[in-house]
């Protein structure tokens, strides 16, 4: 019937067109879900990419908002795009989120109430190699196996919930907590407090080391000789070997890299906006980090426009949810569409459709 | 005049054919006459396939218009051109492997034919056209010639008046090539025409009586190969005056670069050819020139000799140092340079540009500064350098692999590794699907750095190239090399002893 062609030239203007175009027709299309919901869609839109921007009423709180939901959205994509490029496929990042913010917390928690100035430096770090560690596991059955590693990050997804579950309910349970599930208020610890770099916004370390990792990550893909050997592997595994690169090192570095970040994005989280680790902790960043990767490109300055932008479907989407009774499904279903419609459109960039005669 | 159109058997009368925006036939007119070997000449891409492909019922014209025995003819299909009398023997073989070779003569008939009388007659055929076949083999257990004299039978059985043969050496021997060509004579003599498809001028002469030249998808003239040279014959093909690159003048025999010796690597895949008792070195400016057909272990070799393939069976000694264990970069960082035969996607890489394409091979280091930044302002000036010195017909460093032609690919990745002034260079079909020119140029290259002290290994299935070039020969058969001989000394009638382990 339809016959996919690759197209000899693809146009680099609709390449680049191909992010904006899907923002807009998710727009389009979440308008009539909406709609549908019974809600207006018009305000509902509004609502989601111009309210929390500009309205008067909550453009104060919701700007630091947005760099705040977008620093691990950005944190995490970073490390993601750099396997994509690989074609090394890591889903699995929310669990190396959940496990980050598990390691460093429980670290934290084990020396309370003792106060010292290198607790929190080294929660970070203990963080970082928790989400790193988890990655780990699907490098190395990758590597030593051949096992397929998309299955194994994904699963291990949720094996860290059960993890969080068993942590928020057992062994960092808040003794002082009344019962409730939940561990100690990590913002109530003054050493492993991440507290708000800018009074009154809520804005802290995590927004700040998002923003130094897009320049960090745009120096190593397009500047350094690692970015090279990542992409080259990615595009032809022979001529990386053909180079004189060991791919399996390359592996082990693109899901380093990949845990490590989304472990920062985890402590982050837990030792701030969120403060404790427990059984409702992860609310699904590290998926979405997936949609911010591919809609920035996998470039690290399109990743960081790309967090923000998804970042103000967040708020946005919380917005609509106490003011227009929206349910807060609609808004994944909305963020979806985003990733569907991208990968759709450049289906389209990098193919024609012909019919298929029956001559 | 008109004696010729008489004899004329097959015509061709202003054909087009065009695929997307390229015009692959312009306007193409051929004249077959009977009794004749007609050559089909012209580089990759002329369009002579095309053509054979509308004459055999594969493609079907836009416009223009055939006869054939004096009859209008237009074949929807290869089975109405069979059956019309036109058989057509393909460069890659269509038979079943698992079947034995009377077994695909017989599923090959469009008719019914009772298989004794079949067995007869595909007895004869064989016997009174030299072909000879033992029927009752699998075909994968057949040499490539013995597989194309199957495809031969085949055609013939069906008696057609005009035979097409497209690119029929590509996979033979020097000894094989000659039982075809008596073959294919004695085929005209008897009344059947022949059209024969090469790039080879050499065998074209041999063979042909009269040569149609197509350059860029239309005819450039009838020529009658008896009386031209080789040479003249090429530049028609070319368009543009060629010129016979020289061997480099003398090695040095006191310096050895290179020695290796293998006694097994068993290929990482069942397809792959086992490499066996190979003994080779080679001396500072001498350019050892290893031969045979393809799948005989040239691949498998090239991997060794890069170190993508590491083995303990393996002992390559490198101006005294043992590098068997050493990957590709580490051996470049000591003087080695590899051009493989695959371009896109080993060689180089199409979604790459050629900025990057010339950091895929960085021995000394030159595009990197300190902590492994890449160097912009030197990885630029060395492309541009390449693409200036080896004529590389691109847009700049900015395009893509992939937007550049096959030769000009070629050409930018043999420039990148000769760049790199190698003490050693070792070289995996050159020139394959390289313009006449341009393949010229890129043997003069390799002799040009021979000359200046290079050891090089070029590993070729052009056995033209190889003697015209290389100062000692030495061939693969089946995994394993002959002993290198110097190329003086050596005769074309030995080349196919040497060879021969494949034919029996």
């Amino acid at each position: 019937m339809f016959k996919l062609i690759p197209r000899e030239n693809v146009s680099p203007v609709l390449s680049l067109l191909g992010p904006l175009f899907s923002v807009g027709l998710t727009m389009i299309v979440g308008g009539i879900l909406f709609y549908f919901l019974g809600v207006d869609p018009f305000a509902a839109i509004k609502m989601i990419f111009w309210d929390p921007l500009m309205s008067e009423t909550f453009s104060t709180y919701s700007i630091p908002q947005i760099f705040i939901k977008g620093a691990p959205l950005i944190l995490i994509a970073l490390g993601l795009s750099v396997g994509f490029k690989a074609n090394v496929w890591n889903i699995g990042a929310e669990g190396q989120y959940i496990m980050g913010a598990i390691f460093g917390a429980s670290f934290a928690l084990s020396l309370y109430p003792l106060e010292s100035i290198v607790i929190f430096p080294a929660m970070i770090l203990i963080g970082v190699i928790g989400g790193c560690l988890w990655s780990m596991i699907p490098a190395f059955l990758k590597v030593k196996f051949q096992v397929n590693e998309i299955l194994v990050s994904l699963m291990l997804v949720y094996v860290a919930e059960q993890i969080l579950a068993l942590a928020s309910l057992g062994f960092l349970r808040n003794p002082d907590g009344a019962g409730f599930p939940g561990s100690r208020n990590l913002n109530q610890y003054t050493s492993a407090s991440n507290a708000e770099i800018i009074a009154g916004t809520g804005i802290h370390l995590g927004v700040l080391l998002s923003l130094l990792m897009v320049i960090f990550f745009y120096v190593l893909l397009f500047r350094h000789s690692l970015g090279f050997k990542i992409k080259l592997l990615g595009n032809s595994p022979k001529a990386s070997g053909f180079s004189g690169d060991n791919p399996n090192k390359l592996i082990f570095l693109c899901l380093t890299l990949s845990g490590s970040l989304a472990g920062l994005a985890g402590i982050m989280e837990v030792a701030g906006p969120a403060g404790q680790i427990n059984i409702d902790f992860n609310v699904g960043y590290g998926f979405t980090a997936i949609i911010v990767a591919f809609l920035g490109r996998l470039n690290p300055i399109g990743i960081f426009f790309a967090g923000i932008v998804m970042a103000l479907t967040y708020v946005g989407g919380e917005l609509t949810q106490f003011m227009l009774n929206l349910p807060a499904a609609a808004i994944q279903v909305f963020q979806g569409m985003l990733l569907f419609f991208l990968l759709s459109f450049d289906l389209f960039v990098h193919y024609k459709i012909k019919l298929k005669g029956n001559k | 005049m008109n004696n010729k159109i008489e004899n004329t058997l097959f015509q061709c009368r202003a054909i087009n054919k065009e695929f997307g925006n390229v015009r692959a036939n312009n306007d193409i007119s051929i004249n077959v006459r009977s009794s004749q070997i007609h050559a089909l000449l012209g580089e990759n891409g002329a369009g002579k396939s095309t053509l054979v492909k509308i004459i055999y019922g594969l493609l079907q014209p836009d416009s223009g218009s055939m006869t054939f025995l004096n009859e209008e003819y237009s074949p929807k299909s290869p089975k109405d051109a069979r059956a019309l009398g036109v058989g057509m023997v393909f460069q890659h073989f269509s038979l079943f492997e698992p079947l034995t070779a009377f077994e695909n003569i017989l599923v090959g008939l469009d008719k019914e034919l009772g298989e004794k009388e079949l067995h007869a007659s595909v007895i004869m055929l064989s016997e009174s056209y030299g072909l000879e076949v033992n029927l009752s083999s699998f075909i994968g257990d057949l040499s490539a010639g013995e597989r194309q004299r199957v495809e031969i039978i085949r055609a013939l059985i069906q008696k057609p008046k005009l035979l097409i043969m497209d690119e029929p050496t590509s996979v033979l021997t020097p000894f094989e090539c000659e039982s075809l060509f008596k073959t294919l004579k004695k085929l005209a003599s008897e009344g059947t025409s022949i059209l024969y498809i090469s790039h080879k001028l050499k065998e074209i002469a041999d063979l042909c009586d009269t040569a149609s030249v197509l350059r860029k998808g239309a005819i450039v003239g009838e020529y009658d190969p008896k009386k031209m040279t080789p040479r003249e014959l090429g530049e028609i093909m070319v368009g543009q005056s060629l010129f016979e690159p020289k061997r480099p003048v003398a090695a040095n025999k006191s310096n050895k670069v290179l020695s290796v010796k293998i006694n097994e690597v068993k290929p990482d895949t069942q397809f792959g050819v086992t490499l066996k008792n190979i003994d080779l070195a080679v001396y500072q400016s001498e350019i050892l020139g290893i031969g045979g057909v393809a799948g005989n272990g040239q691949e498998e070799l090239m991997q060794v000799l890069t170190g993508e393939k590491k083995d303990r069976n393996v002992s390559i000694k490198y101006m005294d140092n043992d590098i068997e264990m050493l990957n590709p970069r580490e051996r470049r960082e000591i003087g080695l340079a590899f051009a493989p035969e695959e371009r896109l996607g080993h060689a180089a890489v199409g979604n790459l540009n050629l900025l990057e394409n010339s950091l895929i091979t960085d021995p000394k280091k030159r595009f990197q500064m300190k902590m492994g930044f890449i160097d912009f302002s030197e990885l630029n000036e060395y492309t541009n350098e390449i693409i200036e010195k080896f004529n590389v017909k691109t847009t700049g460093v900015s395009a893509l692999a992939s937007s550049l032609s096959g030769g000009n690919l070629q050409k930018f990745v043999v420039g990148r590794e000769i760049g790199q002034n190698p003490s050693l260079f070792i070289v995996n079909q050159p020139t394959w699907g390289v313009d006449a020119l341009s393949a010229a140029n890129i043997r003069q290259a390799i002799v040009d750095i021979a000359n200046t002290g290079a050891a090089i290994i070029l590993i070729s299935q052009d056995l033209d190239e190889i003697l015209e070039i290389s100062n000692k020969v030495a061939f693969l058969t089946n995994g394993n090399l002959s002993i290198p001989t110097n190329t003086m000394d050596i005769k074309t009638d030995e080349i196919g002893a040497i060879m021969g382990g494949i034919s029996d």
